[in-house]
This record gives C-alpha cells, structure tokens and sequence, in this order.
C-alpha cells in the first residue's frame, strides 16, 4: 500500500520539477524564475522524505530539514537583491 | 638537552624583546637570554678542554637521515663563543646606537633570531640540521641588514646578500646530500670519520665544488665578494656582528669543519688556495681606496677572510691552526673597528674618510682604542693579528710549496699584508690627525660609557692576546683546532718574539710596503679610477638581476596574459591530451564486465534537469542574476542525486556551501555590472565549446568505463574501521577529523588564511553599486520589511539548535562540524539580510577574527593534546558515559577538533561576508567603527 503511495508522490513532485523548471526557464519576470527556484527547493523537500520513506532510513531527514532553512535563506536573499541591490547593508 | 638550548634559547625566546616598550627592557631582555646561552656553553667548558665532544640527539625524520643532534666540538665552542660574547656587547652597544625613533624591540628579535640560527650551524652534529639554520642566518641577516626598510640601499643590500648566500646555500645543500650519499650518514662523526671514503669516490668533485660553492658566497670569498661592502647600509652593531665573528665567518667555519673530510687533494687545495689568495689580494687593494669607513672595513674583512681560507686551502695543521687563530683575533678586532666606526658615525654624523679629520682632540679615548685596532688589523706587534700574520707568513713560506705556488704564494702574501697596512694608517690617520675638520654634520664628542664598553672590551682582548698569547688564547685555539686536526696537532710556538726568521722579514717589509704606498695614495687613486669603473661587482649584478627580471617579465607575458579564458582553454587542452593518450593503443573494450543498471524514471527526470539547468547557466551568463539562479538549480539537482546515491553527508554538505555560495555572488554581483559584455569571438566560442564537451564527455567516458569494471575500494577499510578506530559510526565524518585529521586541519588553515586575506583585500575598498535596478527603477524604500524582520528573528535560536544538533550527532550520523558552521553562519547571515548592519553587528558581542584564531587554537591544542599523553600529533580516543536523563552517549577528542573546524569556518565565513556586506553602505561602516570604538570605551573602563 505504501509502495503505491511513494510511487504516485514520487510521480506527482516528478511533474511538479518539470513544471518549474519551465517557470524557472521561461520567466518571464525574476520573480517568477525566483519562485520557481523556491518551489524547487520545496519539492526537493518532499523528494528527500520520500527517498528516506523508499529506502525506509532516517538518514534524509536532516537533509530535508537543511533544505527547508537553506532554501528560504536563499530565495530571501534573492529577493533582497531584487528590491534594494545591496543585500547586506 | 643543554647543548641544544644553547641555540634554541636564543631562537625560541626572540620574540621576548618585542614585548616590551622600554628601551632598556628591550636591550635587557636580549642580553638577559643571551647571557643564558652563555652560561650554558661555558658549562660545557671543562669537558671541551679535557678533548671530549659533549652530544645531544634526538631522533627527528629518520627517513630522511635527519636528527635533532648538537655537538660541542672545540672548534664549536671556539666559535659560540665568539658569537654569544661578542653578541653581547653588540647587545649592550645596540641599546645607545639605535636611535629612539627606530623600533628597538625589533631590532633585538632580529639580533636574537640571528644569534640562535648562528649558534645553530657551529653546534649542529647533523648536516642537515646545519642546513637548516645556514639557512635561517640568510634569512635572519636579510632581516638585519635590511632594517631600515625605508631605505632603498638598504633594501638592496640585503636582498643581494640574501640572493647570493641563500643561492649558495642551495649548491650546498645538493653538495651535503651528495656527502651524506657518499658516506651514508648525515651525522657529523660519521662523516669526519670518513675522509678516504669520500676523496676516493668519484663523486668527490662535484661535491667538493657544490659544497665550496655554498662556503664561498656566504664568506664573500673572489667572485662573490660584492655582496658583502653593500650589505653595509645595515645599521652598525649589525655589520660588527655579522661581518666579524658570525655570519661571513659561517663559510669559513664550514671549511675548517670539513678540513678532515675533504681537503688534502689537488683539487682542494688549488680551487681554495688560489681563490683564498685573490681574494686577500685583491679586497685588501679595493679596501685601500673607500672612503667610508665601513666600506673600507667591509672589504678588509673580505680580505681578511680570503686570508683564511687561504690558509684552510693549505691544509697543512700548521695552517689551520694559524687559520683558527686567526678567526679568533679577526673577530676580536674587527668587531670593535665596525663599533668605533659606528662611534665616530654616531658622533660626527659622517662616516667618510675624506670629511673626517683631527678627531683625536675631540674624542681621544676612541681615538686611542682605534690605534689598537687598526694595529691589529695592520699586523703591528703587540696586537693579536701580528701574531697570527705571522703565521701566516711563515706558511706561505712552508718547504711543500713547489713551482710557481713557492713565489706566488709569498709575493701575493707581502703584498696583500702591505695593502692591509696601507688601508689602517689611512683610517687612522685620516680620521684623527690632521686639522680637525670644521663642517661635520654634528659637533663631535665622547660617545656615552656604555656605548664605548663594548669596544673597550674588545681592543683590551686584542692587546692581551697580542701580549701574552698563550695565556690568554692558546687554549681556547688549541681547543679549537685540536677539534679539527685530532691527532695531527702540530707543535706550535705562540709568542711575541720568535726569533729573526724569514716569516719576519716578510712582516716588516709588508710594513715598510704599506707606509709607502699610504705616502704615495695619490697615485694609486689614479690608477684605481681606471679600475674601479670596469670592477663594480654591483653593477654587475644588478645587471644580470634586471636583465633575467626581463627575461622572466617576456615569459610570463606570452604565457600569462590575463585572460582567463585563454588559460582554462590551455589547462583542459592540455588534460585532454594528457588523458586521451593512454588510449589511444589501447584495445581494451570500452565497457566492462560489470553489467550497467537501469536508471528509475524519478532519477531520469532529474538527471535531465540537472543537465538542462546546467547548459541554461552557460546559455544565461550573460544576465548574471539569472545564471546564478540556474546554477541553485544545478546546485539543488546534485545534492539530490547524493542523496538519492545514498550519500546524505555530502548532500548535505552541498546544500549549504550552495546557499553560502550564491549570498557570496548576490553581494558580489551587486559591485559588478549586470550584464556580461561579449567578448568571445565566434571562432573562439566554438573552440570553448567543443573544448568543454570533449572534457565533459570524456570525463563521464572514464567513468563510465571504470564503473562497469569491478574493483577494489578502500571504503571497506575505513567502514570496518571506523567505529573501532575512531569511535564513530558516520564514516565521513569520521576520516574527517580522525582517519585525515591532518588534512582538515591543513584545510581549516588554509580557509582562515584565506579569510583573513580577504579582509585585508577588502579593506579600505571604497565602491558603490548601482542606484537604481535593473530596469531602471529606484531601490524599494523599505529597507527591512517588517514582516521579514518578525519572521527571521524567532528563527534564530531554533536554526542554532539545529546546527548544534547536527553538530553533535555529526560523529555517528550525517553532519559534522563543518556542516554545522554553515548552518550558522547561514542564519546569522539571515539576520543581517532581514534587519541590517545597523542592527545585527552590536548585537553580536565578539570578534569574527577571534572566533577564527580559536578554532584553530581549539584545533591544534587537541592535536598537541595527544602529545601529552605520548601518541603521535592528532591521535584521538574516545568513551562512552552515562549521565541521568541523557544516558548513554560517546565522548570523542575528535569532537574537540570539530568543535574547532566548526569555530574556523563560522570565524572566517563571517568575517569575510560582513566585510563584504560592509564595503559599500556607508552607515554600516560607520556602525563597525563605532562598534570599535565603543569596544575600546569599554575595555578602557575595565
């Protein structure tokens, strides 16, 4: 049961990359590009846990929580680029 | 052990006088440490007059034959002691010359650093430990004749000094590994034992001329000899040190050591005596001619030096031992002539022979002191250097001399002696009689006590010695050259008178010679300008420096010309052929036995985003914001095929250098333009492409082709090991700190290093970015949205957590110290971000600089702590404990080392992104001077 559940989550955020990635090529704004980026992170939150949940180890789990503080750092630095250029100021 | 501190107390305590402030304390504390050195050489004293050779050694780098070993030979002791007692009076003559405006401290570090590295080659039992302090002198005295760095002759000087001793040095040390080849041993004993071994082997000469070579240019022995008068400009205490008993004297004293070794062949003898010879002759001419006063010392004791290796070349015993006499009273006196010539410099403010004059009203007790010395010096009776003048003499005369040696040797000997005659009357007379001179720079007068001990002492030795020479030097120098010769010690005759012999009538003719050729200057002068100009051993040199300087500039501007592209594209050519060529016969087939596995669709998927993000980074470069927001996207596609190929460290570890990463460009980018201008021709383009999918594929075909083969890794030895060896269950972070402990911290040095240069590049940077965006729009006026601020604020102490939590579980699962030091420095970064410099920088109480320093500190002081329990450096163990509440859990050293690359990376991460940070907003710049200053209030207040 659990097996087709990974499988079907794993098809589902599969989809969800692909479709950033084409926010993430195609834009047309920064911001646009930058939440792709963002939402990648998100998914790449999600793939962790379900490779931890496939592989049944504990050891992804950290990796996701990284992703989740890295991943919200980084887009808020983009962002602050955006609004003032100088992101330390 | 004692032997060894002899020359180590000087090295290790010569930071000790540049921690202080007074003058007196700075001169002290040298003399204080010498002193010591002293005490602990004249406790060696009754077994080096009884023949005995006191040892010390320790076992260093046995692989390469190399030990910590000291000796006490006579012939060191002869030597030390010349260099720690005349050290001292240089000490305590340094404390009046140094003016107050000149950093004292300094000097004296530099003086001490000098004196150990010095004390080092005469003591060293092992060749190659010699080596290695031959080596500190070139640099120690490149540091002390270059002392007043404001100076460009200074600066020249010591840098020619250090081109020439330190190139010399090099010939040496390949001639020392030669020897040590030869004999099969770099222990001292050894090879002194083995001189038939060595002259018998058809490496001999090369070695014998490498070793020369070293001796030669540190004793400024003909060609070489230029160096020498130019390392004048150093201040005087240094060129009375250096240039009497120390370091020209340190090419002799290798001669002499290796007398047993390697003189007594044709070879030796001709390529030493005669370059001993010239040099004699032809430094005593040049001496003649300067007008300064140092100048002329300088080339004196060239000659002088010349004379003895002259008689090292020799190498009957009786040479020796005059040679060894005379190395003695050379030190003696030329010592105290370089101090009074820094008297009457000090004095008068002038050193030239020309402006000087009448002195010996003025300044009678210098006056009379330098009668002594020049005395010596010019070989009159009753002083110390007619004795060993003598001696000289009469060996030029020994029966063994056959064809033209028997009448060069002699008329080269008369004439040299004549021209040293010559050169003291005229600095005598010159300086002090005549009518005393009207328009010298200051008002001449008696230098202060202190300043005129030193000498005192010295022309007292040469008079005593001069007097009543077995008495007061006959042990010492017998000790010295019964050191060298053993048992072939010849009977020697040391006296004033000894008798009416060939060796006199040689002494008073060089007399008579030189009092005329000082009546009749003028006409030498004439005849030296013709020379002079055609003879400048600096011009010459300068020469050859400015014209390889070319050649090197020529080079390095074909080869290097800026571009980066041009040297990647040669870098990846060059690794593509070196890599294809193997190949190219090779009929192996391209996959191996191991069959290849189908890849998931998930794994597929996102194989081809990586690879499309990757090729949008290179196709977006030229909008820089955009590549760098590809290049997350290739960043984030590789962390997840770690984790996906079950390697979650180096996932994680990709996360977060990824983020540190693109804060770093963010900052950067925000100086930079924004849009890359075209530069690559269409040719060049397509000659990077194919370049980078040639290297790219290639690089993947080698994978591919090493992965389907099966083989052997090492993975299975640190897996098996890992918990039993180092305590912990995450492999990786286990070779990390423990297995490779080495090398992280070689790498943690390394990132402090480099941050602490970029923050000396950064400061003073004076940019400023853009005012507007990129669309032309003016910045958003809200600086730090509220709601950002309220948000990142409660996240810091719950993202600490985190870091320390990974951290401490980073020796049995994923994470580690490093990993842990960018989480932190990733969300103190976020504060700065969210809330600005303003805000953040004085909420954090302490020093990025002093957070780096201690992670090293913490580092290093757990790799020494395994010292103290005698396991080698870095050796870690670990134990499990027991607490209430937590239970059961480890406790490893390696942690302590973690917890140092951890401090390391946040230290040098920090420092280098706020400086960054800094750069360009001007009122974060004036929070961190402020933020100083109030640091200084407070520590003022405490």
């Amino acid at each position: 049961m659990l097996n087709i559940a990974v499988i079907i989550a794993f098809t589902l955020i599969v989809i969800a990359q692909v479709l950033n990635l084409y926010r993430l090529f195609n834009g047309p704004s920064l911001p646009d590009r930058i939440l792709a980026l963002d939402n990648m992170y998100i998914d790449a939150i999600a793939l962790f846990i379900l490779v931890g949940i496939h592989f049944s180890s504990k050891a992804y789990f950290e990796a996701a929580l990284i992703i989740a503080v890295m991943g919200f750092i980084s887009t808020v630095a983009t962002s602050k680029y955006l609004t003032r250029g100088d992101i330390l100021e | 052990m004692n032997i060894a501190l002899i020359a180590l107390l000087p090295l290790l305590g010569a930071f000790i006088p540049c921690l202080f402030y007074n003058r007196n304390l700075n001169a002290a504390s040298a003399g204080v440490i010498a002193g010591f050195s002293l005490l602990l050489l004249l406790l060696q004293a009754p077994a080096v007059f009884s023949g005995d050779i006191p040892l010390y050694t320790r076992s260093w780098i046995p692989a390469m034959g190399l030990t910590f070993a000291f000796r006490v030979s006579g012939f060191g002791f002869l030597f030390a002691l010349l260099v720690l007692g005349i050290g001292l009076l240089i000490v305590l003559y340094a404390r009046y010359y140094i003016a107050a405006e000149d950093p004292m401290g300094r000097f004296y570090t530099y003086l001490l650093f000098f004196m150990g590295s010095m004390l080092g080659i005469v003591l060293s039992e092992n060749l190659l430990l010699l080596m290695v302090f031959w080596e500190l002198t070139s640099i120690s005295s490149f540091l002390l004749i270059g002392f007043w760095r404001d100076r460009t002759d200074a600066r020249q000087g010591a840098f020619m000094a250090l081109v020439i001793t330190a190139g010399g040095g090099f010939a040496m040390l390949a001639g020392f590994l030669l020897l040590g080849h030869i004999v099969g041993s770099f222990e001292l004993t050894d090879i002194l034992a083995a001189g038939q071994i060595v002259q018998a082997h058809p490496l001999y000469p090369v070695t014998l001329i490498l070793i020369l070579a070293g001796a030669f240019t540190k004793s400024a022995q003909f060609p070489f000899q230029f160096w020498l008068p130019h390392a004048m400009a150093a201040p005087t205490p240094v060129s009375a040190f250096l240039h009497s008993a120390t370091m020209v004297k340190a090419g002799v004293f290798l001669l002499a050591l290796l007398v047993p070794v390697l003189s007594g062949t044709a070879l030796w003898f001709t390529i030493v005596t005669a370059t001993g010879l010239i040099t004699l002759v032809f430094a005593a001419y040049m001496a003649m001619f300067k007008d300064d006063l140092k100048g002329l010392l300088a080339y004196s004791t060239v000659s002088h030096l010349g004379l003895i290796t002259f008689l090292l070349g020799l190498g009957t015993p009786l040479a020796v031992f005059a040679a060894v006499f005379h190395i003695f009273n050379h030190a003696a006196f030329k010592a105290g002539l370089f101090l009074l010539a820094g008297i009457i410099d000090h004095e008068t403010g002038t050193r030239d022979i020309l402006r000087l004059s009448g002195l010996k009203k003025t300044m009678p007790v210098t006056a009379a002191l330098t009668v002594i010395g020049s005395g010596a010096m010019a070989g009159v009776p009753l002083f110390n250097g007619f004795l060993s003048k003598e001696m000289f003499l009469a060996e030029t005369l020994a029966p063994g001399l056959t064809g033209a040696w028997s009448w060069i040797l002699p008329a080269g000997a008369v004439l040299a002696a004549a021209f040293a005659v010559a050169y003291s009357i005229r600095m005598l007379h010159g300086v002090f009689w005549g009518k005393p001179a009207e328009d010298l720079p200051s008002h001449p007068h008696e230098p202060p006590v202190g300043m005129i001990l030193s000498p005192a002492f010295l022309m007292a030795v040469c008079v005593l010695v001069g007097i009543f020479p077995a008495f007061f030097a006959g042990p010492l120098v017998k000790a010295g050259a019964g050191a060298i010769l053993g048992p072939d010690m010849p009977p020697y005759h040391m006296a004033v008178w000894h008798g009416f012999n060939m060796a006199l009538i040689l002494s008073i003719i060089a007399l008579a010679g030189g009092v005329v050729f000082y009546r009749q200057r003028q006409r030498l002068f004439d005849a030296h300008v013709w020379c002079s100009r055609n003879l400048d051993g600096k011009t010459l040199f300068e020469s050859l420096v400015s014209q390889m300087v070319h050649i090197g500039e020529m080079v390095t501007g074909y080869t290097e010309n800026g571009s980066f592209q041009r040297y990647s594209a040669l870098l990846i050519g060059s690794a593509l052929v070196l890599g294809v060529s193997p190949f190219v016969r090779d009929s192996a087939p391209f996959l191996g036995s191991v069959p290849l596995t189908i890849p998931d669709p998930v794994t597929l998927v996102m194989g081809l985003i990586l690879i499309s993000a990757a090729i949008a980074t290179v196709v977006t470069h030229r909008i820089r914001i955009l590549s760098i927001i590809m290049l997350g996207t290739v960043g984030l596609m590789v962390s997840l095929a770690f984790s996906r190929f079950s390697a979650p460290d180096l996932a994680l570890t990709q996360i977060s250098v990824e983020l540190v990463t693109i804060i770093l460009m963010m900052m950067a980018l925000h100086m930079l333009p924004r849009i890359t201008p075209k530069e690559s021709s269409s040719c060049r383009k397509w000659r990077d492409i194919v370049l980078s999918v040639l290297a790219g594929g290639g690089a993947a075909a080698v994978m591919m082709a090493v992965l389907t083969r099966p083989f052997d890794t090492i993975s299975d030895f640190f897996l098996a090991h890992s918990v039993p060896g180092g305590g912990g269950s995450n492999v990786v972070n286990v070779i990390l700190v423990d297995f490779r402990g080495f090398d992280t911290l070689g790498e943690i040095t390394v990132l402090v290093i480099a941050g602490l240069v970029i923050y000396a590049l950064l400061h003073n940077f004076d940019i400023t970015g853009p005012r507007t965006d990129a669309q032309g729009y003016p910045w958003s006026r809200d600086r730090f949205p509220i709601i950002l601020v309220n948000i990142t604020r409660p996240l810091l102490p719950l993202a600490l957590l985190f870091s320390v939590y990974i951290f401490l579980r980073g020796h049995n699962d994923p994470g580690g110290g490093f990993i842990a030091g960018l989480i932190t420095v990733a969300v103190l970064i976020l504060q700065y971000i969210a809330s600005g410099i303003v805000w953040t920088r004085p909420r954090f109480h302490f020093d990025n600089h002093v957070i780096m320093a201690l992670g090293l500190i913490v580092a290093l002081v757990t790799g020494f702590g395994s010292w103290v329990v005698g396991y080698p450096f870095l050796t870690s163990t670990f134990a499990y404990v027991t607490l209430p509440l937590v239970g059961k859990f480890e406790i490893a050293s390696a942690m302590a080392f973690d917890l140092g690359v951890y401090l390391a990376v946040v230290g040098s991460i920090m420092l280098v992104l706020v400086k960054l940070g800094t750069i360009n907003s001007s009122d974060a710049q004036i929070v961190s001077t402020t933020f100083q200053r109030e640091k200084e209030i407070q520590k003022e207040g405490h």
